[in-house]
């Protein structure tokens, strides 16, 4: 007689074991399963179990027991020895007796009972009993303080295993009974870290609370596989088992695994498998986190949650009562190759699913054919998603163009919409590009069904045209255009903040205070304020930022946080040690040019000592690349070929100085912008130039120098250009923050276009908003107005400019000292000489017809037909950007002019109704109330002719009406333009006081279209409101806010940094001719008289490099673009 | 230039950009995926102030075709007069080529807004053809081995 433990253990320390012929094996464990199997295999013949209760209850694996009986061992279930028969002490039998099962016991199995009389004998020479263990707690207990539980364990505390006597902590069986050896092995380290805690004196509990997540419906990815069964695998034949210990399970075919691992096993929330810990290079995966509820002291908020994506799959319809939306025939979800817009721009990534190739879904083939659809969740009150979501056109074209672009065979592209809204600054110019250059058609329709057509996994698209007409279009692959929503969260974070949403759930503002939420304080951007565009949305959190920082204007400068980087490394006399960085850009870069090769070729330049290539270098991940590679092999230059410098050079320069390298150690090779985004259909030579860049590039850092930047004070005050809204918010922001502003108008007064609008669409009081506005402004301690004022000149850089202004009809010249200035010019009303206008009084301006509306002029009262023309003077050749204010003003004043004078008809004639975002609502309220909306092509533009006959005088207005294939003809009482705006014509000499550009239709032009909306590429200068391009009143407070946010963060600092790279003289070349003196248009090169020679002032010097190139003894030169850099380039070739 | 199998002669030239208007506006061609012929190799200058007539002269010794040299339009300098003092220069510089003998259009001059791209194109097109048209420039070639 021996225990199951002791004779496994045996088993497995030698094989010489001594089993008898009959084995009887006592328990239903685990344990009791390997003694038997064990048994069988040492020679017993035959092997019994006995066992209490009946196979269901068993402990032991399901499989063991299968195999155990399949091996032959023989189970007694509902059987209980009673006795050990022995005969000179040698077992010789088993006396056992039957049970059956009564009523359940505590641990929930029922517990068996005995049968009367059944007792009998089972024959055997060898008795293993392999039943429960107990712990052995003699040498503790009750009287040592130290608690036993119920079970006959210590008890301890689950979290830190801790006893309820302090210092003693207890784990493994003792605490939890028999149970396996790693759960004895975590308790150990468990209870080690409580103790090494204990003796630290630190708290034992912090966190160390896991709390296991209940998997949330929405969580639960959706089972995209068909359940399967599991793969059986193969075991060993019974006969060769009984041999010895070889494996039974023989483990699956290479066929069988990948089968198996096809399974999907839909776990729903994670389920620790912890594979994601292995894959993640970048370490950022802790398994361990917990939640921690942290308090923080802020005197602001400011709310950034986003947005989430329509999800048009037909379950997520079902769940809000979408079943009537047109979406749940799309099929998406069913149809592999019904994509949504996310999906198709992973498909396009280099870093997606087919690694940026075009492939569809079903069948990976590159489609040849690919239809969007738009407003999919969108303007669509079925699913409660009324509003338009303002980004889907413009994305949908890129896609569109980018997919032309990718695709190696030809690509035929259709986008069904309704309204193309390509509203933005340059937006309509890629629309028409679009359409003109790469052939997409754009197709005014309403998609009602898609039907995928058998075998092909090509889409059979059913829409209807705007004349009324149903085609079927078969398609290779369907996009759909999903919308943004607010994402569910925020309805109880809006809760807890105490801040209203509105009726979509996006948070409620106000026109003329677009980031301030109902709450004071607590500011908004992004959107959850409403769906924008990332240029809305940058300026938007610019402008919250500014909101803040007046609100917090008292405490500014606490708890900031200065970035400090190392102490430099002296490389001097150190011969260069290059590394070149090649970027892929995703596909950007790498679809055109050959990178390895580049990278490769990059490697056999001189002084070139590491090379690599990165899928994007700008990533955060590859920064601490640069650095490691900087350390790792003494690099003291580093190349970056990618994009441009004029947007990617600081932030690479600012790796470099993380790791102690000057910063003008750099030098970007520009391989994207001005090579494989250029020479697309070219990869040779685009790969050749792109080495060619890359040797200029080693040429040019193998001679270059550490520079020193030069700190000057800065003038803590700013000039604000514009007295209309934007100019006015952008001052009394900054004078909020506490700088001092002049405000520089030119017109008599204050207020601008703004003095023209009475109502905002949502029904603000312009007029009462302006007014407070006005008063606010004139009466702060920090402003100062200048009106009827204009700028004569303008010197100086960031931080130190000097302006001349001429005031009042005396043209006073008064001289402003400001760090920063802030652009506000405003725009101006295009003086149309279409449709009669200024010539026919009964033709009016959108902003004539306001103020005839607000009079309730005779000529409102008695119109009974009024007609709107829209785009007049937008989006044509002269002007090819749309105006983006009149849908929403035309909207405004017809149901204005409806609820005044019900009987009206009002037509409004349109290219695209373009009532982006929460407008869209205003737009459904006027066709509810009757107000008729007629599409017009640019080719058949409305025709307007005076009439008289019969009594009757009027405009006899004719469109061609696309619904009934037919001319129109409206007798109008009146006429309203929609006009386009213009920028007014004294933005081109700005420009030029304060060097910067005008973009094509003279608006300014931002340093980046999308990142930087507000600022210049010259450092100290911003813009905001109509100057930028034409835009709403709450976009324009916006982004005066941002551009004050902007503004006031260089006002803020005491010093600002000018540049390294500036002029410098070698005085034993210089003759002291004077000609750098009398060219340098700063006056920053003077001659030493009594050296004779010249000398630079640093701080007036702005680097342009004239100097040096008017040198004759090439003595000036210039810092980071010297003689000899330009000439080793230049030679490299 | 990298060695290479033997293919139809291609001009090779350098092009001066200023990096406020000139550059900009051929990274503007980028983003709008305007084409144009890849010839060109282009080195960033703060202003077309800063480009000595050394440069041009040594790229043309180097055996480059052609010279492209381009800034802000007149008034829109960054450093004010950049581009008026280049023009100067250049006018002295043309007389000079001409008197040596290199043919017109082999160095060229233009102003180039960040808001062309379209001309900038344009600009890098008409130069390369012009460059093409005039055959491999000779004259002032050092002979290298
Ligand atoms: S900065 Fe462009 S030419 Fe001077």
């Amino acid at each position: 007689m021996v225990s199951g433990v002791e004779f496994l253990r045996n088993v497995n320390l030698s094989n010489k074991v001594e089993v008898g012929k009959r084995v009887t094996v006592i328990g239903g464990g685990d344990v009791a399963i390997d003694a038997a199997r064990s048994a069988l295999r040492i020679g017993a013949k035959e092997v019994s179990i006995i066992y209490r209760r009946s196979r269901k209850e068993m402990p032991a694996n399901p499989e063991e027991i299968e195999s155990a009986i399949s091996e032959g061992i023989n189970i007694e279930f509902l059987t209980a020895p009673v006795e050990v028969l022995a005969n000179n002490n040698k077992v010789i039998s088993l006396r056992c007796q039957r049970m059956k099962l009564g009523s359940p016991d505590a641990s929930g199995r029922r517990r068996p009972v005995l049968i009367e009389g059944s007792e009998f004998e089972i024959e055997t020479d060898m008795v293993i009993p392999a039943i429960g263990q107990a712990s052995d707690l003699s040498m503790i207990g009750e009287s040592d303080g130290v608690k036993i539980s119920g079970k006959k364990t210590v008890a301890v505390d689950p979290v830190t295993l801790a006893s309820d006597k302090e210092g003693i902590f207890a784990g493994g069986d003792c605490v939890s009974g028999p149970w396996i050896a790693i759960e004895a092995v975590a308790a150990g380290k468990k209870a080690a870290i409580s103790i090494d805690r204990y003796l630290r004196k630190e708290d034992l509990r912090a966190g160390r609370e896991e709390k296991i997540a209940s998997a949330k419906e929405e969580d639960t990815p959706l089972m995209p596989k068909p359940k399967a069964p599991r793969q059986i695998m193969s075991s060993l034949p019974l006969d060769s088992r009984k041999a010895g210990f070889a494996e039974v399970e023989l483990g699956f075919t290479e066929e069988e695994a990948a089968k198996e691992a096809n399974r999907c096993l839909n776990c729903g929330i994670c389920s620790e498998c912890m594979q994601c810990v292995a894959a993640c290079k970048a370490e950022a995966i802790d398994h361990n986190m917990s939640e921690k509820t942290i308090e923080i002291n802020v005197g602001s908020i400011i709310l950034s949650p986003g947005f989430e994506c329509f999800d048009p799959s037909a379950d997520k319809l079902a769940k809000f009562g979408g079943y009537t939306s047109l979406i749940s025939q799309y099929g998406y979800g069913k149809y592999p190759n019904v994509v949504t817009s996310i999906e198709f721009e992973r498909i396009l990534s280099a870093s997606g699913p087919y690694k940026g190739h075009l492939s569809r879904p079903s069948d990976l083939k590159t489609p040849h054919k690919i239809a969007w659809i738009q407003c999919v969740g969108s303007r669509d009150v079925t699913c409660n998603s009324g509003y338009c979501s303002s980004v889907c056109c413009m994305y949908a074209i890129k896609e569109a163009v980018i997919a032309k672009e990718h695709s190696p065979e030809p690509l035929d592209i259709s986008i069904m919409y309704m309204d193309m809204r390509s509203y933005g600054k340059g937006f309509d110019k890629y629309y028409e590009r679009a359409k003109k250059e790469h052939g997409i058609h754009f197709i005014k329709s309403k998609a009602y069904g898609i039907q995928e057509i058998e075998g092909t996994g090509n889409l059979s698209l059913r829409y209807v045209t705007e004349e009324g007409k149903l085609h079927f279009e078969e398609f290779d692959m369907v996009v759909l255009s999903v919308g943004m929503k607010p994402r569910p969260a925020v309805i109880e974070m809006s809760k807890r903040l105490g801040i209203e949403l509105d009726h979509y759930n996006f948070c409620k503002t106000d026109s003329f205070s677009p980031v301030n939420t109902s709450r004071p304080g607590i500011y908004v951007c992004g959107a959850f304020q409403g769906p924008k565009d990332i240029p809305e949305t940058v300026m938007q959190a610019s402008g919250a930022a500014a909101a803040s920082a007046a609100f917090l204007s008292e405490s500014r400068g606490e708890l900031v946080k200065k970035k400090e980087f190392p102490p430099e490394i002296n490389i001097t006399g150190e011969p260069p040690r290059i590394g070149v960085f090649v970027c892929h850009c995703g596909i950007n870069i790498g679809g055109v040019v050959n990178v390895p090769g580049v990278k490769e070729y990059a490697a056999s330049l001189p002084d070139v000592v590491y090379v690599d290539e990165n899928l994007y270098t700008c990533s955060q991940d590859t920064q601490e690349l640069i650095k490691d590679k900087i350390k790792e092999y003494n690099l003291n230059r580093v190349i970056v070929a990618s994009c441009t410098p004029r947007t990617h050079e600081p932030l690479f320069q600012e790796t470099l100085q993380e790791q102690g390298l000057n910063k003008y150690l750099f030098e970007l090779a520009n391989i994207r912008d001005q090579c494989s985004w250029v020479h697309q259909q070219h990869p040779e030579e685009a790969t050749k130039k792109a080495k060619d860049l890359v040797r200029m590039a080693v040429a040019k850092v193998r001679g270059l120098e550490p520079l020193k930047m030069i700190s000057l004070a800065t003038v803590p005050s700013a000039l604000v250009v514009g007295g209309g809204i934007a100019g006015m918010v952008s001052s009394l922001n900054l004078a909020d923050q506490g700088f001092n502003v002049s405000l520089v108008e030119k017109a008599m007064n204050l207020g601008g276009m703004a003095r023209k609008i009475h109502y905002t669409l949502e029904g603000g009081d312009v007029q009462a908003y302006l007014n407070e506005l006005m008063e606010k402004v004139n009466n702060h301690p920090l402003i100062k107005v200048y009106t009827k004022a204009s700028i004569s000149e303008s010197s100086g850089y960031i931080g130190n400019f000097v302006t001349k202004i001429q005031v009042g009809p005396k043209k006073e010249i008064t001289e402003i000292k400001h760090g920063a200035v802030i652009i506000a010019t405003g725009g101006e009303e295009y003086k149309t000489k279409e449709y009669f206008y200024k010539k026919n009084s009964r033709v009016l301006s959108l902003l004539e017809l306001e103020s005839e509306i607000i009079k309730r002029s005779k000529k409102i009262k008695e119109c009974r037909n009024l007609v709107m023309i829209q785009c007049v003077g937008s989006r044509d050749d002269e002007r090819p950007y749309c105006s983006r204010v009149c849908c929403s003003e035309s909207i405004k004043n017809a149901i204005l002019l409806k609820d005044i004078n019900p009987e009206a008809n009002i037509y409004i004639l349109y290219r695209d109704i373009r009532t982006y975002g929460l407008k869209e609502d205003f737009y459904r309220e006027a066709r509810e109330k009757g107000i008729i909306f007629i599409h017009y092509e640019p080719d058949a533009k409305p025709e307007v002719v005076p009439f008289k006959e019969s009594g009757k005088e009027g405009l006899r207005v004719s469109v061609k009406d696309p619904l009934l294939g037919e001319q129109v003809i409206i007798d109008a009482d009146l006429l309203a333009l929609a006009i386009a705006t213009t920028p007014p014509s004294t933005n081109k000499e700005l420009s030029q006081f304060f060097k910067v550009p005008l973009n094509e239709d003279k608006f300014f032009l931002e340093a980046h279209m999308k990142l930087r909306p507000v600022e210049f590429a010259t450092d100290g200068v911003f813009m905001c409101g109509l100057a930028h391009a034409p835009k709403l009143i709450e976009e324009s407070i916006a982004q005066a806010q941002a551009a004050a946010s902007r503004a006031g963060m260089i006002l803020s600092r005491k010093l600002v940094q000018l540049p390294g790279t500036i002029s410098f003289v070698n005085k034993n070349k210089c003759i002291g001719c004077g000609e750098c003196t009398s060219v340098c248009p700063f006056g920053a090169v003077a001659l030493d008289e009594k050296q004779h020679v010249a000398v630079v002032n640093d701080a007036l010097c702005k680097g342009c490099g004239i100097c040096s190139a008017s040198c004759k003894s090439g003595a000036i030169n210039l810092y980071g673009f010297s003689n000899s850099q330009v000439v080793s380039m230049i030679e490299s070739l | 230039m990298e060695e290479g199998k033997e293919s139809p002669w291609e001009p090779k030239l350098i092009t001066f950009l200023c990096n406020w208007c000139s550059y900009a506006g051929a990274d503007l061609a980028g983003v709008s995926r305007i084409q144009y012929p890849a010839n060109t190799r282009t080195i960033r200058v703060p202003c077309s102030g800063r480009v000595n007539i050394l440069y041009i002269l040594k790229a043309l010794q180097h055996g480059v075709d052609g010279v492209l040299v381009s800034g802000c339009h007149p008034g829109d300098c960054h450093y004010l007069s950049g581009n008026f003092s280049a023009r100067r220069k250049f006018a002295v510089l043309s007389r000079l080529l001409e008197y040596i003998g290199i043919e017109k259009g082999r160095v060229q001059f233009s102003w180039v807004s960040a808001a062309e791209a379209g001309r900038f194109a344009e600009v890098i097109t008409e130069v390369t053809e012009d460059v093409k048209k005039l055959g491999p420039a000779k004259r002032l070639v050092k002979n290298i081995g």
